[in-house]
C-alpha cells in the first residue's frame, strides 16, 4: 500500500532535496484558526504536515508544546474535531500527507478500530504515538498497518545497535530520528552528531529518515536536513502562534501570516541543503 | 464474573509486565532502553543472596524493622466488633512506608552506578524517603511536587532541604501529583545516562508495579508471622488505603492466596463520588498513562482529569494496574471515604489510641468504622497505618478551623 507520505518522500528523492516537515497542534489557538494555520502550510513550504493531537499529560513534551496542548483543549478541541480539521484540510488538498501525533490514551479511549477507519476516512495517512515502543505494538501499530496508514516509530540517541531492528521493524513511512535525549524545545543537536546517527539508523533501513527536536532556525533546518532525508520543526512554529496572540490568549490577525512567514523562511533554510547520500 | 480465576493471585506479571489487560510500558522510545536494563539489574539483585542480605541488614538496623502489629484496643472497644490491630508503618524512619520501597531502589541505583536520583512526590513522604536514602548512599537527589503540595506539605518540604535535595516545585497541570510524575519523567528522558527515577508507588511501567510491590511485600510478610504469634492464625480481613497502592499491596500481596482473608482497599472520595474525587477505580475507567494501563480519571475525550484529596498523598487520577486486576477479578474489594470521613478518623484515632495518622491511613481508618462495628468480636481486622500525621497537622488544623 502506499500513502502520501510514500509518494511525498519518492518525488523529493528525485528533486535531489529533504523534506520540511512541520508540526503544528490541533486546534491551536481555535480550530478555526488551526484550520487556516494547516491550509497555509504547504504553499508556505511545509512538505509534510504533523498535527499534535492534544492531551492533558504530554510527557514528552516541553513547556511550548504543553501549553499549546492546553490551549487547544481550552478551545474545545477533541480527537473527533482534530479528525474533522484533517477532512476540512483535505477539502482543498489530497497530496500533502498529513501525519498525526501524540499520545495513546485518546486513541484507546476513541477504540482503537473506529479511530483507524475513521482517521483513514479522514485523509490521515500516518501516526506517530510518543508512549507506544515496539513492545506494544498490538495495540496500534499493527491494526494501523492493516488498516493502511503508515506508523512512524521514534529512534533516539538511546537506541542502541541492538534495538534498532526492533524499532525499524512494523516501521513505515518514514523513521523520526529524535536527536536529542530530551523533550520537545530543548537545546538542538550537533549536526555531525546527527549525520552519523543517521547513517547508522540508514544501515538498517531504506527508509527515510527526518531528523527533528531542537531546530528553530533556517541556518539549524538547513544543516541538519542536509545530513538527512527531512528535518522537522514544531516549538518554533508553536512559538510563533503563541507570539501572535492577544492578551487574552486569542488568536488575531497577525496568527496565520506570523506562521507561514516562519515556515516559509525555514523552508528556503531546508532547500538550500542537499539531500543526504544513500 | 465468567472470566476464569487463576490458580493463584500471585502470579503476576508476566514478562511483559501485564496483569490481565493492565500495566504494560507505555513510554518513550528514549525511556525503553532504560526501562529494559532495570529490568534486568533488579532480576539480578534480587535472586543475589549479598543484595538481600544487605537490605536487611538496612531495615532491621536503620529502618527500624520490623514494625510493630499493635492491638488498637481502644478503637476495637470503640467500634464494638472487629478486634483491630494497625501495622505500624508509621513507626519506620521517616515516618511511613515509602522508605522500604525507596531503599530498595536506591540499593539498585548504586548497583547499577547511576549518580543521581530523581522522584515524584505528592504528600512529600516518598521524597523525604528518598532524600534521606540518598543522604545515606551519597547519591545526588532531585525531587518534583506539585507547586499545590509544596505549600500543603511545608515540614516536608523543608525535610527534604535539609537532608541535601533539591526540591523542584511543578506548575503545569492541576499543581500537584500527576503532573510531578509528568515533569519527573521529563526529566529522566532528558537526563539518561546517569539518572534512576526512584518512583514512590507501585505504578508506572513495567518492572515498576512489580519491584516496588516486591520491596513494599515486607510489610505484609510480617504480618503474617506477628498476627500467627498474636492470635494463632491468619487475620480475617486487611484495610489499607491505595493513592497509587504501595502501602495496600505490601499488606496485601503475601495473602492474595489465603481465600479465608477478605481485602479492603480505601480510595480518597474527596467531596464526593458524584463531585471532586480521586477514586480511579469507583469512579474511573481504564485508560493509559504514565507508562501503564490502568483505571483513570478522565473525560470522555480520554483527557485526564484532575483528582482532589485532602491528602495530598492520595491526590492522584489513577491506581497501580495489579489493583486494576485485582478489583476486575474481584479478588480485592474497593471502597471509598471522604475528605470528611477521613478527618473525623483521624480526630478519633489521636484521642483514642494517641496515635496521630497521616490523613492517606485515616481513609482506610474512615472505612474500618464503617466495617469493624458490623462484625463479630473474633474478628481480626489489619489495618495499615502507613504513615504518621505530623506533616498533616497545619492543614487539618485549617480545614477543622483550628479546632481539634
Ligand atoms: C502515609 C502515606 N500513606 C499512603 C500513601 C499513598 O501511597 P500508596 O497508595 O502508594 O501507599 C502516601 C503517599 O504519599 C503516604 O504518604
Amino acid at each position: 500500500m502506499t500513502t502520501r507520505i510514500d509518494t511525498r518522500f519518492a518525488d523529493l528523492a528525485h528533486e535531489g532535496r529533504p523534506a520540511f516537515v512541520t508540526f503544528v497542534m490541533a486546534g491551536d489557538p481555535d480550530l478555526d484558526t488551526s484550520l487556516q494555520i494547516l491550509k497555509a502550510l504547504p504553499a508556505a513550504g511545509a512538505d509534510v504536515i504533523e498535527i499534535g493531537m492534544p492531551f492533558t499529560d504530554p510527557m514528552a513534551d516541553g513547556p511550548a508544546i504543553q501549553a499549546a496542548g492546553l490551549r487547544a483543549l481550552k478551545a474545545g478541541t477533541t480527537l473527533k474535531k482534530t479528525l474533522a480539521l484533517v477532512r476540512d484540510f483535505r477539502t482543498t488538498d489530497n497530496v500533502t500527507p498529513i501525519v498525526l501525533m501524540g499520545y495513546y490514551n485518546p486513541i484507546y479511549i476513541y477504540g482503537v478500530d473506529a479511530f483507524l477507519a475513521d482517521a483513514k476516512q479522514a485523509g490521515v495517512d500516518g501516526l506517530i504515538i510518543v508512549d507506544l515502543p515496539p513492545e506494544e505494538d498490538e495495540e496500534l501499530c499493527l491494526p494501523a498497518m492493516k488498516a493502511g496508514l503508515n506508523f512512524i516509530r521514534l529512534a533516539t540517541p538511546t537506541t542502541d545497535e541492538k534495538r534498532l531492528p526492533a524499532v525499524l521493524a512494523n516501521t513505515s513511512g518514514f523513521v523520526y530520528y529524535v536527536s536529542i535525549t530530551g523533550i520537545t524545545g530543548s537545546a538542538s543537536a550537533d549536526a555531525s552528531a546527527v549525520g552519523a546517527a543517521v547513517q547508522r539508523i540508514k544501515r538498517h533501513t531504506s527508509l527515510p529518515v527526518c531528523v527533528g527536536f531542537g531546530i528553530r532556525t533556517p541556518e539549524a533546518a538547513q544543516a541538519i536536513a542536509a545530513q538527512a532525508n527531512g528535518a522537522v520543526v514544531g516549538s518554533a512554529l508553536i512559538d510563533a502562534v503563541k507570539a501572535s496572540l492577544d492578551a487574552e490568549g486569542r488568536a488575531t490577525k497577525a496568527t496565520v501570516g506570523a506562521v507561514a512567514d516562519l515556515v516559509a523562511s525555514l523552508a528556503a533554510g531546508v532547500r538550500g541543503a542537499k539531500q543526504a547520500a544513500e | 464474573m465468567n472470566q476464569a480465576l487463576p490458580n493463584s493471585f500471585r502470579s503476576g506479571p508476566d514478562e511483559r509486565g501485564h496483569f490481565g489487560i493492565y500495566g504494560g510500558r507505555f513510554v518513550a522510545e528514549t525511556l525503553m532502553p532504560l526501562i529494559l536494563d532495570l529490568e534486568k539489574a533488579y532480576a539480578q539483585a534480587k535472586v543475589d543472596p549479598a543484595f538481600r542480605a544487605e537490605m536487611d541488614g538496612h531495615l532491621k538496623h536503620y529502618v527500624g524493622r520490623p514494625s510493630a502489629l499493635y492491638f488498637a484496643e481502644r478503637l476495637t472497644e470503640h467500634f464494638g466488633g472487629a478486634k483491630i490491630y494497625f501495622k505500624r508503618e508509621d513507626l519506620n524512619h521517616t515516618g511511613a512506608h515509602k522508605v522500604n520501597n525507596v531503599l530498595g531502589q536506591i540499593m539498585l541505583a548504586k548497583r547499577m552506578g547511576k549518580p543521581r536520583v530523581i522522584a515524584e512526590t505528592g504528600a512529600g513522604m516518598h521524597g523525604v524517603a528518598t532524600a534521606t536514602m540518598c543522604a545515606k548512599f551519597g547519591l545526588e537527589c532531585v525531587v518534583f511536587m506539585g507547586a499545590v503540595d509544596v505549600e500543603r506539605q511545608q515540614p516536608n518540604v523543608l525535610r527534604m532541604k535539609a537532608l541535601g535535595a533539591e526540591v523542584r516545585p511543578v506548575s503545569s497541570g492541576a499543581h500537584t501529583l500527576k503532573d510531578a510524575m509528568n515533569e519527573a519523567l521529563r526529566d529522566w528522558v532528558t537526563n539518561v545516562h546517569d539518572t534512576f527515577y526512584c518512583i514512590g508507588t507501585v505504578a508506572g511501567p513495567h518492572p515498576y508495579p512489580m519491584m516496588v510491590r516486591d520491596f513494599q511485600a515486607v510489610i505484609g510478610q510480617e504480618v503474617r508471622e506477628q498476627i500467627m504469634q498474636a492470635e494463632g492464625r491468619l487475620p480475617d480481613s486487611l484495610v489499607a488505603c491505595i493513592g497509587g497502592g504501595s502501602n495496600a499491596m505490601g499488606l496485601f500481596h503475601p495473602f492474595l492466596d489465603d481465600p479465608g482473608v477478605a481485602i479492603y482497599g480505601v480510595e480518597a472520595a474527596g467531596h464526593g463520588l458524584d463531585k471532586l474525587h480521586a477514586a480511579s477505580i469507583a469512579g474511573g475507567k481504564p485508560g493509559v498513562l504514565h507508562g501503564n494501563r490502568t483505571y483513570l480519571l478522565m473525560d470522555p475525550d480520554g483527557q485526564i482529569e484532575e483528582a482532589h484529596s485532602i491528602s495530598a498523598g492520595l491526590d492522584y487520577p489513577g491506581v497501580g494496574p495489579e489493583h486494576s486486576w485485582l478489583h476486575d477479578v474481584g479478588r480485592v474489594k474497593f471502597l471509598s471515604a471522604t475528605d470528611t470521613e477521613a478527618l473525623d478518623a483521624f480526630k478519633l484515632c489521636c484521642r483514642l489510641e494517641g496515635i496521630i495518622p497521616a490523613l492517606e491511613p485515616s481513609h482506610a481508618l474512615a472505612k474500618v468504622a464503617d466495617l469493624a462495628p458490623k462484625l463479630p468480636k473474633d474478628h481480626l481486622m489489619v489495618v495499615n497505618m502507613s504513615g504518621r500525621g505530623d506533616k498533616d497537622l497545619a492543614s487539618v488544623a485549617e480545614h477543622l478551623g483550628g479546632q481539634f
